[in-house]
C-alpha cells in the first residue's frame, strides 16, 4: 500500500498546489499570532479560517486530484492490484500531504505562540477536518461521472456543511424555543464535522460563559473526558462512512 | 486459459456484450474483430476486471475474474489509447511497474524495450510524447514480465511501419513460446501472419469463433479478408463493414502496383 502512495505523494508534490497551501497557512497564522497580543483572541482569528479553508481546500483539492489521476488508477488496474488497495493508496497520499500542510503551516506557529490545551483542541479540529473532508470528498468524486460534475459537486457539499447547515440549525432552534432543546442541539452538532469542531474549541476558551444555559450544558458535556471522546468518535465516523461509500461504489465502477 | 461464460453487460440501455461464450487456449492467438462499438474492447476489459459483466463469469487460469486481482500479473496488457500520468518520467513509470510487479530486474524481456529505443527517452515527462511513442511504451510494458498471456487492443494503431513490423515479429516470437495471445485489429492484412483463430464480434454478439484453417477450408478463400467476407454472407448479417474494408484496401492496393 504505502508503495502506492509514494508514487500519489510524489505526484502531488510535483504540481505545488499543496506548497502553495502550506505556505498561505503558514503565513495567516504568523500574521495572526504576530498581530493579537492576546494569544486566545489569535486562536479564536484563527479557528475561523481553520474552520472555513480547510473544508474547502480539501473537498477541491481532492476532487480535481482524483480526476487527474484518473491515468494512474486505470493503469493500476490493469496490474495485480486490487481496487480496495488503489482507492485506499490515492486517500493516504491525498491525506497525507494535506495534513502534513497544516501541520506546517498551522501547526508549527500554534505550538510556538500558544501550546495550551486551545491550541491542541484547533489542530485537533484542523487534523479531524481535514481528514473527514478528503473522506467525503472522495465519496463525491468516485461517484461523479465527470470532473465538472465533482468539483460541483464538492463545491455543494462544502457550501451546504459551511453555511447553510447553520442556517437550518438557527431555523430549527427558533420555531422550536417554547421546547428544551439542549440535548437536542448536542445531537445536531454531531450532524455536521465543522459545527463540532467550532463547539469542540469554543468550549476551550473563556468566551462559553457568554453562552447562556446552552452553553453551560455544553461545556459540561465536552469539558468532561467523555465529551473528548464523543467528538473524536463522531469525528471518526465522518471519516470512514464516506470512505467506506467511495470504496463500494469504485469497486462496482466501470472504467 | 481464458474461459468466458455467457457474459452479459449493458452500458445503460446500450447492450455492448450479449450472452459471449468463449475459450482461448494456450498456444493460440485470438484475432478479435468486429466493426468500431462491437464490444471488442469492453470485452477485453471484462476480462482484465476493469468493466464488470452484468451476469456471467469469466475464468483466468481457472481463477474467477472477481475481486482478487492476483490473476492479472499472468495477463500483458497493451490498451488502445495507452495514458499515463503526465508527470511522470518514462524511466520512473518502468520502474514504478517493476516495483508493483515484484518484478526481479533479471527475469524481464527488455527486447522491445531496447528495439524501440525506450533508453534513449527515459529522461522524459509522459506528456510530451507523441501518439506511437506511447504506443511503444504500452507495448514494451506488455510485454515486459513475460506473462503468458497477453492482450493487445489495435497495437499497431499509430505506429511506424518499422516499429510494426518489430512488433508483430515480437508476436510471432511469444507465439512460438506458447503463449496466449488476444488481438483485436482493422488491419486485416496484419492479422494474416499471426492468428490461429477468429473470433468476430457484432453488436455485442459473437457471430463465430474459429480455427483460420477451418474458415479457410469452409470458405474456399485464403485471404483472411475475403474468408471473413464470405462466412458473414452466409450468416446473413451487415456485412457493410467488410465491404468498407474491401474499398479501403483495395485503393490502397493499386497505387503500389
Amino acid at each position: 500500500m504505502l508503495k502506492l502512495s509514494r508514487y500519489v505523494l510524489y505526484d502531488i508534490l510535483r504540481n505545488k498546489i499543496v506548497i502553495a497551501y502550506t505556505l498561505f497557512l503558514f503565513i495567516v497564522s504568523f500574521s495572526m499570532f504576530r498581530m493579537e497580543e492576546n494569544g486566545s483572541k489569535a486562536l479564536l482569528s484563527l479557528l475561523s479560517i481553520v474552520l472555513i479553508v480547510l473544508p474547502l481546500v480539501s473537498l477541491v483539492f481532492t476532487t480535481i486530484h482524483y480526476f487527474n489521476s484518473y491515468e494512474f488508477i486505470e493503469l493500476m488496474l490493469s496490474q495485480p492490484l486490487s481496487r480496495t488497495r488503489i482507492l485506499l493508496s490515492e486517500y493516504a497520499g491525498v491525506c497525507l500531504s494535506l495534513l502534513s500542510a497544516f501541520w506546517m503551516g498551522v501547526g508549527i506557529p500554534v505550538l510556538v505562540f500558544s501550546p495550551d490545551p486551545t491550541g491542541l483542541a484547533l489542530l485537533f479540529t484542523g487534523t479531524s477536518l481535514t481528514v473527514v473532508f478528503t473522506s467525503i470528498a472522495f465519496l463525491a468524486a468516485v461517484r461523479s461521472r465527470d470532473k465538472a460534475r465533482g468539483i460541483g459537486f464538492a463545491l455543494l457539499l462544502w457550501f451546504y456543511f459551511a453555511l447553510i447547515y447553520d442556517g437550518l440549525v438557527l431555523l430549527i432552534l427558533f420555531s422550536f424555543s417554547e421546547y428544551p432543546m439542549e440535548k437536542f442541539t448536542l445531537l445536531l452538532s454531531a450532524l455536521n464535522p465543522i459545527d463540532l469542531g467550532r463547539i469542540f474549541i469554543m468550549l476551550k476558551m473563556d468566551i462559553s460563559a457568554l453562552m447562556g444555559y446552552t452553553g453551560a450544558l455544553y461545556k459540561d458535556f465536552f469539558g468532561s473526558g467523555q465529551g473528548v471522546l464523543f467528538t473524536a468518535g463522531i469525528m471518526g465516523l465522518w471519516a470512514i462512512l464516506p470512505l467506506w461509500g467511495a470504496l463500494r461504489s469504485f469497486k462496482r465502477k466501470d472504467m | 486459459m481464458i474461459r468466458i461464460e455467457q457474459v452479459n453487460k449493458k452500458f445503460r440501455r446500450l447492450q455492448v456484450l450479449e450472452n459471449i461464450s468463449a475459450r482461448f487456449d494456450q498456444g493460440q492467438v485470438i484475432a478479435l474483430i468486429g466493426p468500431n462499438g462491437s464490444g471488442k474492447t469492453t470485452l477485453i476489459k471484462s476480462i482484465l476486471g476493469m468493466v464488470r459483466p452484468d451476469s456471467g463469469k469469466i475464468f483466468v487460469r481457472e481463477q474467477q475474474v472477481n475481486g482478487d486481482p492476483a490473476y492479472r500479473k499472468d495477463i500483458g496488457y497493451m490498451p488502445q489509447i495507452g495514458r499515463y500520468p503526465d508527470n511522470m518520467k518514462v524511466g520512473q513509470l518502468f520502474r514504478m511497474m517493476t516495483k508493483i510487479r515484484n518484478a526481479s530486474s533479471t527475469g524481464l524481456d527488455e527486447d522491445l524495450y531496447r528495439q524501440f529505443d525506450i533508453p534513449s527517452i527515459t529522461e522524459k515527462p509522459m506528456r510530451t510524447l507523441s501518439g506511437g511513442t506511447r504506443q511503444k511504451v504500452s507495448a514494451a510494458l506488455a510485454f515486459l514480465f513475460n506473462p503468458p498471456i497477453l492482450i493487445l487492443d489495435e497495437p499497431t494503431a499509430g505506429l511506424d511501419p518499422l516499429s510494426s513490423e518489430i512488433l508483430k515479429e515480437k508476436i510471432i516470437t511469444e507465439k512460438k513460446k506458447n503463449k496466449l495471445i488476444l488481438i483485436t485489429s482493422h488491419v486485416l492484412s496484419d492479422l494474416e501472419e499471426l492468428t490461429t483463430h477468429i473470433m468476430y464480434l457484432q453488436e455485442g454478439k459473437m457471430q463465430f469463433l474459429k480455427d483460420l484453417q477451418t474458415l479457410q477450408e469452409e470458405t474456399g478463400e485464403l485471404k483472411l479478408g475475403k474468408a471473413i467476407a464470405r462466412v458473414m454472407q452466409g450468416y446473413d448479417t451487415n456485412n457493410e463493414w467488410i465491404d468498407q474494408i474491401f474499398a479501403v484496401e483495395k485503393n490502397n492496393e493499386t497505387p503500389a502496383k
